[in-house]
């Protein structure tokens, strides 16, 4: 990490304190976790206060944090069985739950500023409602607006305060939130021409799942911490 | 009198100047425009939830099918943010060869930009020039990628091969004279590099040639000349970026300020609007190609003196050569790994930004330690110029819709992933 960030930190913990959590980063970027009660009096500051000048938000992403850290093939003992190719290993578990994990959903935010020539990461845990949902940042960032529309349509991540939250890039009438990760990579209806109905209509899906590469995690010696900065290998 | 309505229209998708698959819903009032509502996703693939389930590599082709006419600049952003992650070093060779091809893409980019932008509002003659040029930059991506489009050249810790000594030649046949065989031949005698430098010997008379077509064509003017204005602080605040927001007047290119490759010890300037309308944006993406012309030039001489590697030889990330793994049992295993399961990627987030042809285009990809990426979002440029169409066509005429989508340089595989 520059010295130049390492400043804009400094600055940032000084103006902000406790509201703003550090997320530590391998790449020399800077990202900050923050409650999402106070997402709208932060972002306000950080666009108009001159010490940080955020004028542009370059980038708005829902994430869902469902599987993560989860592999579909055991790495760490030995096994009497292989993978098969063709076959869906993780099982789609639908979240029906009233109230999800609080980390589950986040909105990540990447704001940029041009006259000081600073990126900065903003990520807000939507918490456990379901539907999960945050104030829109529209007002503060106009740019945001198509952007929260995205993260809506692909996640069901409610904005309030959107002046216009509808699908933007689904089928007219879809159901479902398709980036969620419960959501099967098949999708659930595929489209057909009905030649009785004399007209395009919707069916299951027929096609089976297919997994080609399994996913796996390695703990790999060379990214851990501790051994990196070693010179004698 | 009978009262008068405003009038709801709908334009594309399928209409021959929407660029694609661009839906708007109008709201006319006589020829006036109320309102403007684009309707988009009929171009919509999930790549991001494809790219989710493929292992990192697998995904690299895809990303010359978000961007189509900037192929090349797509697949950089998203290795950058694979080699950001996984913290590789790449060649110095590399890194000139991934800038040439990244120029060479901006102007194939704006060729294609010109070229339908004038068809677009009544410019017959720019389109045939424009694709005469871009034809010899696509022969340049067969060269060295084995296709003319969708090249899955650059690869995480360099590009696939190094430059070849040889650029293919046209053949013989019963369509072609002697004589055309010659003079289309006659730049491709020698290595792909000599072929790029006769290309960039040329291409400024070229682009004088469209300028007299266009830049002080009275018609021409008449349909961009204060169109859709864009202030700029609006641009700032609609995310703006690229030949958008310079053409407002903010100098702010990402080559520049925020430099990756070797962009900083290349020679170029930055063209800056003033005025902020579809003129200026023309003018300063004219100027860009020429700028793209002298870093390609930088970049061919370099090329030419320093010979070396094009990729790391780190094999847990990219693959041993096949000669290697005829007699190396290791090779061997590293070769079946990486293309049975690939590389992990330490866990992590990172966003690698670079300056696309059409603005900043980024890749924010958040890996947990798997050999696919958790999640990947692509920041595509014209996602946030589109939607700012509603705001630039109001109280234009419908016509000018069509030289704001042209000026914006919309192309529906990035704009709906």
């Amino acid at each position: 990490m520059s010295d130049r960030y390492e400043k804009l930190a400094a600055r940032i913990d000084e103006r902000f304190g406790e509201q703003m959590k550090r997320v530590s980063s391998t790449c020399g970027e800077l990202t900050y976790e923050l409650a999402k009660g106070d997402l709208i009096e932060i972002a306000t500051a950080l666009r108009n206060e001159a010490d940080f000048g955020f004028e542009m938000l370059m980038d708005v992403c829902g994430v869902d944090y469902l599987h993560f850290g989860m592999d579909e093939w055991n790495t760490s003992d030995a096994s009497g069985t292989g993978f098969s190719r063709g076959v869906e290993m993780m099982p789609v578990i639908l979240d029906e739950s009233d109230e999800f994990d609080a980390r589950r959903f986040a909105v990540v935010y990447h704001l940029l500023s041009l006259q000081h020539n600073f990126r900065l990461r903003l990520r807000v845990f939507t918490g456990t409602e379901n539907p999960p949902i945050v104030r829109s940042v529209v007002d503060i960032w106009n740019s945001a607006n198509w952007f929260e529309r995205e993260a809506f349509d692909l996640f069901g991540i409610l904005f309030e305060g959107h002046p216009d939250l509808r699908r933007i890039l689904t089928d007219y009438g879809f159901i479902g939130h398709p980036f969620r990760k419960d959501f099967p990579l098949i999708g659930n209806v595929e489209v057909i021409y009905d030649a009785d109905k004399g007209r395009v209509a919707y069916q299951p899906v027929s096609i089976e799942p297919r997994t080609l590469v399994p996913r796996v995690i390695r703990d790999d010696n060379r990214y851990s911490a501790d051994l990196k900065d070693r010179t004698d290998g | 009198m009978a009262e008068i309505q405003n009038f709801t229209m709908n334009f594309g998708p399928q209409h021959p100047a929407a660029h694609g698959v661009l839906r708007l819903v109008l709201e006319m009032d006589g020829e006036v425009i109320q309102k403007a509502d684009p309707h988009i996703g009929l171009l919509h693939r999930a790549t991001e939830k494809l790219a989710e389930s493929k292992p990192f590599n697998q995904s690299i082709g895809y990303m010359d099918r978000l961007d189509y006419v900037s192929m090349m600049c797509n697949e950089h952003g998203y290795v950058l943010a694979i080699e950001k992650l996984l913290g590789v070093e790449v060649p110095e060779r590399a890194q000139y060869i991934r800038v040439m091809f990244d120029e060479v893409t901006r102007i194939l980019n704006h060729l294609m930009w010109l070229g339908a932008h004038g068809l677009d509002i009544g410019a017959m003659t720019i389109f045939l020039y424009c694709f005469r040029e871009r034809e010899d930059l696509m022969d340049l991506y067969e060269a060295v990628s084995g296709t003319r489009m969708h090249a899955t050249y650059y690869r995480p810790g360099g590009v696939y091969r190094d430059l070849p000594e040889t650029m293919p030649k046209y053949q013989e046949s019963k369509f072609r004279s002697k004589k055309d065989l010659a003079r289309l031949n006659a730049a491709r005698e020698g290595s792909v590099l000599d072929f790029i430098e006769a290309f960039t010997d040329k291409f400024p008379g070229c682009v004088d040639e469209y300028e007299t077509l266009l830049t002080d064509n009275r018609i021409w003017k008449q349909r961009t000349v204060n169109i859709a204005v864009v202030s700029p602080e609006r641009a700032m605040q609609l995310g703006f970026s690229g030949p958008m927001l310079r053409g407002s007047g903010v100098e702010w290119d990402l080559r520049k300020k925020q430099p990756y490759e070797v962009y900083d010890r290349l020679d170029f300037d930055i063209p800056v609007g003033v005025n902020g309308d579809c003129y200026d944006r023309y003018l300063v993406r004219v100027e860009e190609m020429r700028q793209s012309n002298r870093i390609i030039q930088q970049c061919v001489q370099w090329l030419r003196e320093n010979p070396g590697p094009v990729m790391v030889d780190d094999y847990k990330v990219t693959p041993p050569s096949r000669v290697e793994m005829k007699d190396d049992m290791e090779s061997l295993i590293h070769h079946f790994k990486l293309f049975t399961e690939g590389y992990c990627v330490p866990a992590g987030e990172a966003y690698a930004a670079i300056e696309h042809p059409k603005g900043e285009f980024a890749v924010y990809l958040i890996s947990d330690g798997a050999n696919k990426p958790y999640r990947m979002k692509i920041r595509a440029p014209g996602f946030a110029h589109l939607s700012a169409m509603a705001e630039m066509v109001e109280g234009h005429m419908l016509a000018d819709v069509v030289a704001v989508i042209g000026t914006q340089d919309i192309v529906f595989g990035e704009v709906d992933r």
